[in-house]
């Protein structure tokens, strides 16, 4: 990848992180773990790969997003905000009565959002209606989900799996955020989930693996997606959860809680560190 | 009413083909029972435009769902009990907090699909999709009105649950008949009591309307195809004219078209209203016409309903 453009995608994850952990901890409650192990392959797909424009949201032939993995909020509405589909400051009221941007992604109110999700498992269902819409249509966008390592314990995903490779969809890129943690724990230890991408070729698809805080391998997977041959991608990536706060990596505790104000401070202190870093490059 | 018997699932997958003939947008997914819901009907005419989703009922919602956003009118299929019960969850969330422009064509509701039994007779579906806000729920009496109720579906935006049987049943309706959601359509006009009937019990309660005057009882009868949103009106007129109602219906009497009644009469009207339901009990095996006497589901317990609360 460009140096230039690499350059570029990093400070806008930084920022990315900043309003995650700032929006979480506005809320008091929230998902920012899986938000910030996400929070890079949201910045790539809304900053580099994906055809979106904040101006026309419901534009039929835009790319589109869906957020299966739910709870991962924040790192979505973040992007949006930073992409600029809505105002920044729509963070700070995230999950309080009467604001824009609910617990879990809302399409019907909240512009950007392709899919209402939350309940695990039911978002790759409607990545899948939306490619098999796409094809039927003569449409040339793509559909792109996230998942949950946990998420795939549902037995959903698996029928979604099935479907998407049945009806040749090669016009779906599905993302597994392998960081390893759910609530519970370890996920080999809650209920194994591997080896993923052999579960996902035995059900017809294309795999591909990359590590997800960096953009060269990042850029590296996704552009293997661009070749079509009838089958539907998935980029297994290995994350590490709360990436980016050196005090939630790797922690299932910092699944679904919030930094009090002591922790909020590190945290943002931390991630300006990085952006200082990065401006002087 | 006509001797012609005819399956409300035999309306559905032919207004389906009819549907799809004059709007290009209109697709259908079954869960590997296309054979059985009649949706095989349109499939033969647009292969292109139906999709089989194997037996994955809450995949194939989702697949609606998604589908839905890119402008298409989906119909998905399956037997009540797994489209509205299975797949509970997944039509709550993917497609009625969205509100997705989705129809859901669920056939062989109730006890009358017979010989299957318990686990394939659902009870319960019209208690559960009618708890989904923004949900229309459609439960159509014979032929003609099934038909109907599937176009009126497909121009109503939004999601909806149209509710068909299994078994041949009467033709209430004549060809002048005009389907209009939410609309209930008195039948009979009458004085004593009102019959307020859906789905296949409605030309049962057409039958116990005629034992009924031949006792002298003037009995109203009144079909409401669509249980949510309910006629208000319709039901409000009858609890103020006649003496008590009697709903009749092949579901569950808990949170079917005895609670959608009583929920309005409650409120604005109170009155005697009695129910002639399936009384909190599973089904069981057997020839769907025999088991509509085991259950009570007849024009025979309507009359003895409405004698015993005279």
């Amino acid at each position: 990848m460009d140096a230039k453009l690499k350059l570029a995608l990093e400070k806008q994850a930084v920022e990315i992180r900043k309003d995650i952990v700032t929006a979480v901890h506005s809320a008091k409650s929230g998902h920012p773990g899986g938000s910030l192990s996400l929070a890079d392959t949201l910045t790539y797909l809304y900053f580099y790969k994906m055809n979106v424009d904040p101006a026309n949201p419901q534009d039929p032939d835009r790319d589109r997003f869906v957020l299966s993995k739910g709870h991962t909020a924040p790192g979505l509405y973040s992007a949006l905000a930073e992409k600029g589909f809505f105002a920044k400051e729509e963070l700070l009221s995230l999950r309080k009565t009467g604001a824009l941007l609910q617990g879990h992604p809302d399409m019907k109110h909240i512009p950007g959002v392709d899919m209402t999700t939350g309940s695990l498992g039911q978002g790759i269902s409607t990545a899948v209606g939306m490619a098999l819409g796409g094809k039927i249509s003569g449409k040339s966008f793509t559909v792109y989900t996230a998942l949950g390592d946990g998420e795939i314990q549902e037995g959903q995903v698996w029928e979604a799996a099935m479907s998407a490779a049945h009806y040749k969809l090669d016009n779906l890129v599905a993302i597994v955020d392998n960081n390893g943690l759910q609530i519970d724990g370890k996920v080999s230890d809650v209920m194994s989930v591997y080896p993923i991408p052999e579960k996902f070729e035995a059900f017809g698809w294309n795999v591909a693996t990359c590590d997800a805080h960096d953009f060269d391998s990042i850029h590296e997977a996704f552009e293997k997606t661009n070749e079509k041959n009838g089958k539907p991608w998935v980029i297994v990536q290995k994350s590490v959860k709360g990436k980016g706060v050196s005090f939630m990596e790797d922690k299932a505790a910092w699944h679904g809680s919030a930094p009090n104000d002591e922790q909020y401070a590190q945290a943002m202190a931390e991630l300006d560190a990085v952006a200082k870093e990065l401006e002087a490059k | 009413m006509s001797d012609v018997k005819i399956a409300t699932r035999e309306s559905y997958g032919n207004a389906l083909a009819e549907l799809g003939k004059l709007n290009p947008d209109v697709v259908v997914f079954d869960a590997d029972l296309a054979g059985a819901t009649k949706t095989g009907v349109f499939k033969k005419a647009f292969p292109e435009r139906h999709f089989d989703c194997g037996i994955a009922e809450s995949n194939m919602v989702g697949l609606a769902a998604g589908i839905a956003t890119t402008g298409k009118i989906p119909f998905v299929s399956s037997f009540a009990m797994f489209v509205a019960g299975r797949a509970f969850e997944q039509v709550r969330n993917s497609v009625g907090y969205p509100h997705l422009n989705v129809k859901i064509g669920a056939t062989h509701a109730g006890i009358s699909v017979g010989e299957d039994g318990a686990t394939h007779q659902c009870n319960e579906d019209i208690a559960l999709m009618r708890t989904i806000p923004g949900m229309v729920v459609i439960n159509p009496c014979d032929d003609v009105e099934a038909k109907q109720a599937v176009f009126a579906a497909a121009e109503h935006v939004g999601p909806v649950y149209l509710r068909f049987g299994r078994l041949a049943v009467p033709v209430v309706n004549d060809e002048n008949y005009k389907f209009e959601l939410g609309k209930g359509v008195t039948l009979k006009e009458g004085n004593k009591v009102t019959l307020i009937a859906t789905g296949l019990m409605v030309a049962r309660a057409l039958d116990a309307a005629k034992e009924l005057e031949e006792k002298g009882i003037s009995t109203r009868v009144i079909n409401i195809h669509t249980i949510k949103p309910i006629d208000k009106e319709i039901i409000l007129k009858a609890a103020k004219e006649t003496d008590f109602i009697v709903t009749c219906e092949e579901h569950s009497v808990i949170g079917g078209l005895y609670s959608a009644v009583t929920e309005v009469t409650g409120l604005e009207c109170p009155c005697k209203v009695v129910p002639v339901a399936v009384m909190d009990t599973f089904g069981k095996s057997g020839p769907a016409a025999q088991l509509l006497d085991v259950f009570g589901l007849n024009a025979e317990t309507i009359v003895k309903k409405v004698m015993e609360n005279l």
